[in-house]
């Protein structure tokens, strides 16, 4: 069993997301060994880009914050090689395309294997296009992690007989950010996904609270937050150790809690 | 592999949420194409609402000052609204209305595509929301007021550089945002298939007259046509028809800014490199990490980090030929069609002009060249006043 497998086995996954080097990479470290120990099964690590499309203010602003820290691709794979030496948790990548394309395919993914990253979500890297990333990650052993919309439809069981790793469910429309509210029929794209695939699917996008959590939980394999961390992270800076140990277990508590 | 290549470039790269949403615009455009009445209602618009074709103008004060080949302007600044921009609007708006869409959004960087397509959707009766990086809400200010006051919102873009690029990241968050009833009317020969393809045609009208003009004028094809290139909308639609005319030279010009030996420039074919970015791969200009570079040109409407991937293709091939033209080149070229010839260009086009300048000596008399006009210069006034030391309020 591989470490992604092994973060959902017999469980509801908890998925946490950052941004490398907001506020430093020093912190991204001791962040993603606090997150794990708060209870997450899996974490996302953000390699941030100029101009992330996908991502709304928050994330926009840590990928910003990262970036004039003067973070790069190089020193991001230096701190998970540092932290995959204290940690056997499941670590993934989530970055745009062009960071990974101008590295070049082969060297980002030899690198990927050499420093334990088990995954990656490319959100610009659409299911027509992902062959050509694909082919190289397979060979290193780095599952490429696709994504699935509110407006997949037909391309939903296409998307799921190929996926790799886990599936990343998008709840809502938009970009990355806190929801009140989620209404896409989460339960028709799920039953969908397992018509094809024993691939576990996690839900992504706009969940911040322990009831969505919990609600989430209850009807998918994982629920991932992203920009709710990276708000502590960015009201805290590196002092945000608490906070974020604090939330992750509340919210871990909220999955664990979900009927099964 | 996605359709819509260009050799390596071109492409589908964008979220997986928009995916049959291009699908649906390529069947929906694959089928307008070659619906007789959608022509017919666009050829009306063209002709009776822009006022195509546009003439082509023989320059001949420039060309005996150059000494050189004859020199012709197409005259896209005759256009309504100003600029080539309205082709590529009007068929677009027409297609989205048909296609039961009732709101449009649009990037702009100058403001001419944005007042384009706020004139497109109040004549065709559709909502309007045009995203403008801050930094052109401020030097570009009279388009900003022209698209309100032709019933649009301009929401005013504050992150990144606040310039082109960072308006059409916001336009294709808002476009994952709401999708069902909204059109993206993409400005550019840019972004994710079918968009290169379908702004080229609707350009490519440009081509389609001036090749037909000038063989009626002077009887052959001209030696070489040249155009201003940020994302490469007029000069694809400028090429288009003579990439068969193997004898005849492609020129885009691009903007190099304080020039390309500083990091103060948008020259994306002299200093870029291959990538994948908003929706294509093509060249951009980034760093060695692949984060997109901040660029600089004072012309708003060439201040982008890419080009169109057809153009990409069109280098590759060797086919057309791109050179950098910089700011003081660009505004001394606009100053002297202006006493030269009494006609006020764009900025963007004055990087056109700045080349043919260069090149019109070297050809011979016999020879003749046509340079692309893309817009009128309205709106540059007050930087270029700016730019000579002198404040004028608009």
């Amino acid at each position: 069993m591989n470490r992604i497998e092994r973060a959902f086995a017999d469980k509801k996954a908890f998925v946490a997301f950052l941004t490398a080097g907001d506020p430093s990479l020093k912190a991204t470290e001791e962040y993603i060994l606090e997150i794990e120990k708060a209870g997450a099964d899996l974490i996302e690590i953000g390699i941030p880009f100029s101009d992330p499309i996908a991502e709304g203010p928050v994330i926009q602003e840590a990928d910003l914050r990262a970036l004039s820290g003067g973070v790069t691709t190089d020193q991001i794979f230096s701190m998970v090689e540092r932290v995959r030496k204290k940690t056997d948790i499941a670590l993934v990548f989530m970055t745009y395309l062009n960071p990974v394309f101008h590295y070049g395919y082969e060297r980002f993914f030899a690198r990927c294997q050499e420093v334990g990253i088990d995954g990656i979500i490319i959100p610009d890297l659409p299911f027509e296009e992902k062959a050509e990333a694909d082919e190289v990650s397979s060979r290193y052993g780095v599952s490429l992690i696709s994504m699935i919309a509110p407006t997949s439809q037909e391309r939903i069981a296409r998307i799921a007989k190929e996926a790799k790793g886990f599936l990343y469910v998008v709840s809502s429309m938009g970009v990355t950010g806190m929801r009140s509210e989620i209404r896409t029929d989460l339960d028709g794209i799920l039953r969908q996904i397992r018509a094809v695939t024993d691939v576990p699917a996690a839900v992504g996008f706009g969940i911040h609270t322990p009831a969505q959590a919990r609600e989430i939980a209850g009807k998918a394999d994982g629920v991932i937050v992203g920009s709710a961390l990276v708000k502590l992270i960015g009201q805290y800076k590196d002092q945000a150790h608490a906070q974020i140990g604090a939330y992750v277990r509340q919210m871990k508590d909220a999955v664990n809690a979900a009927e099964k | 592999m996605a359709k819509g290549r260009f050799g390596i470039h071109g492409g589908q790269y964008i979220p997986e949420t928009l995916m049959n949403e291009v699908i649906r615009l390529e069947e929906a455009y694959e089928h307008f194409k070659k619906d007789p009445e959608f022509q017919r209602e666009l050829e009306d618009l063209l002709k009776n609402y822009a006022g195509r074709p546009s003439l082509l103008y023989y320059a001949e004060k420039m060309t005996k000052d150059l000494g050189g080949a004859r020199i012709y302007l197409k005259r896209e600044d005759l256009n309504h609204t100003g600029s080539h921009k309205i082709n590529n609007v009007l068929g677009q708006v027409l297609m989205a209305k048909k296609m039961g869409k009732t709101r449009v959004i649009a990037e702009t960087g100058a403001g001419q595509h944005g007042v384009a397509c706020a004139t497109a959707a109040a004549l065709l009766g559709l909502e309007c929301e045009i995203f403008m990086g801050k930094e052109d809400t401020d030097r570009q200010a009279l388009n900003v007021y022209r698209m309100r006051l032709l019933g649009a919102k301009v929401h005013p873009v504050t992150t990144g550089t606040m310039t082109l690029k960072d308006a059409v990241n916001e336009t294709m968050r808002e476009w994952t945002n709401r999708v069902a009833d909204t059109h993206y009317v993409l400005g550019s020969v840019m972004g994710p298939h079918p968009f290169p393809t379908i702004v080229r045609d609707f350009q490519s009208v440009i081509s389609k007259e001036a090749r037909q003009q000038i063989l009626e004028r002077e009887g052959k094809l001209p030696a070489a046509v040249l155009a201003c290139v940020g994302g490469g909308s007029n000069s694809m639609g400028m090429f288009y028809h003579f990439i068969e005319d193997k004898e005849v030279r492609l020129i885009g010009c691009e903007a190099a800014g304080k020039g390309i030996d500083t990091k103060l420039h948008a020259a994306t074919i002299a200093k870029g490199s291959l990538g994948v970015f908003h929706g294509m791969k093509s060249y951009f200009c980034q760093d060695e990490y692949g984060q997109i570079a901040p660029v600089y040109s004072i012309s708003a409407g060439l201040d982008y980090p890419g080009i169109g991937p057809e153009h990409a293709n069109l280098h590759d091939t060797g086919r057309a030929q791109y050179v950098p033209v910089t700011d003081e080149e660009a505004v001394q070229a606009f100053e002297y069609l202006a006493r030269t010839e009494g006609i006020i260009c764009a900025i963007e086009s004055a990087h056109a002009v700045a080349y043919a300048r260069k090149l019109a000596p070297t050809l011979p008399k016999e020879e003749c060249m046509i340079i692309c006009l893309s817009g009128r210069g309205d709106k540059d006034v007050a930087a270029i006043a700016r730019y000579r030391g002198e404040n004028i309020s608009e």
